[in-house]
């Protein structure tokens, strides 16, 4: 079981509280973890990823384990401490303010 | 007892504005999709209940949102936009080819007769439709393909398509307008199209009279009588009486003809109404007075209306989307303001008051007259 933390405007379109507990078969890489999330949230589709090249949205990145991960490519492994529950996987919206 | 529904996005969420057809006590709604910027929100002409909105964001992209029950809730449906096949270049900003590249969707127009189908006016310009109530949609791609798109080129707004009409009179036959390539008119469903922007003059492209590179701001047209347009370009309120064959220039005696929105009159094809602004420049009315101008001739010689509407100190604009009629017995005129605040006048431009004052900058207005 993954623990996975989104933003304040996906956790309420996706109706959910807190953190996304979830099943992930295999690897545990960026993208089986999209994948996944997805199939469970289908309004997720497009807006952390585009649809089509699956690539990561701009002002949206990926952190864990205190280390940013957005750059890293969507199939390399995650952290164990992310696969195995320990630690979570952040999905972030980029600050902005004025 | 007839009422309406005014559906108003802005920067950070839609609101529902409803009031009986007195059209004097309002009940204000929302934020709906609080955050998020609300482009358009529409009603679809077949069946009240069911609405149409256009949710995005700069962090978190396009989302279309559907109502089946007059928008007390709503639910996410596709949003996929895919251009069809491979599909090319337009201009850039300095010139060379860009590819084009799905932002977000401007506007959404149900069709006239069947809920399930609604048009979406995209930006990269582009149309699409679906027909199975935003499941899905797909694009429409003789516009972008009929010979000119290469030459299309963004303005400051972005390559936006904003504007769709359907023919209430031929349903195969649309027009739609592009900001900066122009109008564009199609007989055959949405099949080929081609540029309709004869007698348009243009100071800010190479060629002012060129068949496309126009920036059109918005078209409306009476639905008894299709065949003739009004316009406001980003310059010049213009009219068309051939169905966009050629078009003629009536901005008459109005303090400037820049601005963003028009409309028509529910009952009366020639009352024609606009918001005109200082300058492109200048994005506010002139003299710190915010003033509808109403023609009842089909354009040429404007009123000012001024009645309840604030004639000091006032600096807003008012966005393309961001008018609507409703057609109850006196037409109901609405329009909503960079500043927050939408007014109605329920005597067609007569006399005006605010409905709300302190929204976020509101993008679009559309009113449903419910019976």
């Amino acid at each position: 079981m993954i623990r996975i933390v989104l933003p304040a405007h996906l956790r309420k379109l996706a109706r959910v509280n807190g953190e996304v507990p979830l099943d992930v078969a295999g690897l545990v890489t960026q993208r089986t973890v999209l994948d996944a999330l997805e199939a469970r949230y289908p309004m997720l589709r497009g807006t952390i990823r585009d649809q089509v090249m699956c690539q990561r949205r701009p002002f949206v990145r990926f952190f864990a384990c205190e280390e940013d991960l957005s750059h890293e490519t969507p199939d390399a492994p995650l952290p164990d401490a992310v696969a195995t529950g320990k630690e979570p996987f952040l999905v972030i919206g980029a600050m902005a303010g004025g | 007892m007839s009422g309406v529904r005014v559906l108003v996005g802005t920067r950070k969420g839609a609101f529902v504005l409803e009031a009986d057809g007195k059209r004097q006590q309002w009940d204000v709604s929302g934020p709906q999709f609080a955050g998020w910027e609300i482009y358009h929100a529409k009603g679809s002409p077949a069946d009240p209940n069911r609405l149409y909105a256009s949710q995005s964001s700069s962090w978190f992209g396009q989302l279309i949102q559907r109502s089946n029950d007059g928008g007390k809730t709503w639910e996410t449906v596709g949003n996929q936009f895919v251009y069809d096949g491979v599909p090319g270049t337009h201009q850039w900003y300095d010139g060379t080819p860009h590819p084009w590249a799905f932002a977000r969707v401007w506007h959404l127009e149900p069709s006239l007769d069947d809920p399930d189908t609604v048009y979406a006016g995209v930006e990269d310009a582009a149309l699409f439709r679906s027909t199975d109530g935003g499941q899905t949609w797909h694009e429409l791609p003789g516009l972008r393909e009929h010979g000119s798109g290469p030459h299309w080129q963004p303005g400051a707004g972005g390559m936006c398509l904003h504007t769709i009409i359907v023919d209430p009179s031929q349903p195969a036959r649309i027009f739609i307008a592009i900001s900066s390539a122009g109008a564009f008119r199609s007989d055959d469903a949405g099949k080929t199209w081609r540029p309709i922007n004869q007698g348009l003059r243009s100071e800010g492209i190479p060629n002012p009279t060129a068949e496309v590179g126009h920036c059109v701001h918005r078209i409306a047209m009476h639905p008894a009588r299709p065949h003739v347009l009004f316009m406001q370009k980003h310059w010049d309120v213009m009219r068309s009486d051939d169905a966009g064959e050629s078009w003629r220039e009536v901005s008459g005696n109005l303090p400037t003809d820049f601005g963003f929105p028009i409309d028509v009159h529910a009952h009366e094809p020639d009352t024609v109404y606009v918001v005109p602004i200082k300058s492109d420049a200048e994005h506010y009315p002139p003299d710190g007075k915010l003033r509808v101008y109403r023609s009842r001739s089909g354009g040429h010689e404007w009123e000012a209306l001024t009645k309840g509407l604030p004639q000091r100190d006032c600096y807003v604009n008012v966005l393309r989307d961001a008018m609507a009629v409703d057609s109850l017995n006196s037409c109901g005129v609405y329009f909503g303001t960079t500043g927050g605040q939408v007014y109605v006048s329920a005597d067609a431009g007569d006399t005006w008051a605010p409905i709300v004052r302190d929204l976020p900058p509101v993008l679009s207005v559309e009113v449903q007259t419910l019976t």
